[in-house]
């Protein structure tokens, strides 16, 4: 069912834009694999099968962008990711990267959760101080789309949600994918606030809810 | 003068299959861009030393974040190409003067070797403008299988007064090369053509 055709994968260093330089760059990485859509130019009831076998790929290309990235695990940030579906697939082909990709990041960073009771519908965050990493949802957006199209993945920190200074987006598309029978699958990290962040808010070491949230 | 560097990227393209056959192994190609401050933007300028200055060292920089992303020892490099992107303030000689001058040296010694020409392309435009980096073989030009390009483009530039600056090496050629031509283990390697 798994067919990797490409792995796409980019890393951005922004050292300014017009203003101060901060002492370490911002780091941004995204890895985008196209696969086989298995389920191209029909309508497939139970889709679910490509879900649980597209754990491992998740888990490997988290591993992969966090080493192109160079950076311990310990400095990745914030997190989104997405999917960019083929002309003969849809919307709902997308959808199926929630789980895998989604928490083979959070658990690549750290989270301690079961990843079985979040796929059954079941509360598994116990926030007590800072139970684990990793602890907010992961931003994502998905579209149908020609070769080439880009996608904008929304960002935001690893534990709480609002924290102001780090919601951010990138862009990413891939050149000459997806085909129409494929999908672009795409996880993204970085290592924090935007470059010249000063609009206030929640700042990562402010938080004390550690509910995912604030 | 060092460049005003605001953004560097780095992307790699691996193909594992094509048309529904595999690539074996699969071809890899990096590419990496500089979004640096155009220091003569908005005027003319008969002298254009610090953009020559600038290339020599973005030669270097981006050559070496491509060897770097693929991974490889420099002598594993095969194709490489070169790229600029000028925004609306500036014109496109200053292209010329970052990539033609002395752009090409340290990028070969990043790869070491590096016979051929280095293939190149330049436009003016604006954000998110793409150009198409060509690609040819480093030691000899004529290397039909090695002959390509690879889409470069940043969303956020350049901006009128910016430049982007890309630079592609890879470690192989197209994914299923079968046109013939000079073949890679017929490379003589002297000329830069054969």
């Amino acid at each position: 069912m798994i067919e990797i055709r490409r792995v796409f994968t980019q890393v951005e260093e922004i050292f300014h834009e017009f203003g101060p330089v901060p002492a370490q760059p911002l780091l941004r990485g995204a890895i985008g694999a196209v696969l086989t859509n298995p389920y191209a130019g029909r309508y497939e009831a139970n889709i679910l099968p490509m879900m649980d076998a597209l754990q491992d790929v998740g888990i490997d290309m988290a591993r992969r962008l966090l080493a192109a990235m160079g950076v311990p695990a310990e400095r990745i940030a914030t997190y989104g990711k997405g999917a960019i579906v083929g002309e003969h697939g849809e919307l709902e082909h997308g959808a199926l990267w929630h789980v895998p990709g989604g928490y083979a990041m959070r658990e690549l960073l750290g989270w301690k959760g079961d990843r079985e009771a979040y796929k059954s519908g079941q509360v598994d965050d116990k926030p007590t101080g800072q139970p684990a990493n990793a602890l907010s949802i992961v931003p994502s957006t998905k579209k149908v789309g020609p070769p080439g199209a880009a996608l904008d993945l929304p960002l935001t920190n690893i534990n709480a949600s609002y924290v102001r200074g780090q919601f951010d987006a990138m862009e990413v598309r891939v050149p000459g994918s997806p085909l129409p029978d494929e999908i672009v699958f795409i996880l993204a990290m970085t290592t924090g606030y935007r470059i010249h962040a000063r609009v206030g808010g929640l700042r990562a070491e402010d938080i004390s809810q550690w509910n995912g949230l604030r | 003068m060092s460049a005003n560097i605001r953004k560097i990227i780095v992307q790699v393209d691996e193909i594992r299959q094509e048309m529904g056959r595999p690539v074996s192994p699969p071809t890899r190609r990096a590419l990496a861009m500089a979004v640096i401050a155009n220091p003569y933007a908005g005027r003319y300028s008969e002298n254009l030393d610090e953009l020559i200055a600038i290339g020599e060292e973005l030669g270097a920089l981006l050559g070496q974040k491509c060897v770097h992303a693929l991974g490889i020892e420099p002598g594993q490099a095969q194709s490489y190409g070169k790229a600029a992107i000028v925004g609306e303030a500036g014109e496109l000689e200053h292209a010329a003067a970052l990539l033609h001058p002395k752009l090409g040296a340290p990028l070969r010694l990043a790869v070491e070797k590096g016979a051929a020409l280095v293939p190149s392309a330049k436009k003016r435009g604006g954000m998110g403008t793409t150009i198409d980096v060509p690609l040819g073989h480093k030691d000899a030009a004529f290397v039909r299988s090695h002959f390509d390009a690879m889409e470069a483009r940043v969303s956020d530039a350049p901006r009128a007064q910016e430049i982007v600056v890309a630079v592609v090496v890879t470690d192989s050629g197209r994914p299923l090369p079968r046109i013939g031509g000079l073949q890679v283990q017929d490379i003589q390697g002297q000329d830069g053509l054969r």
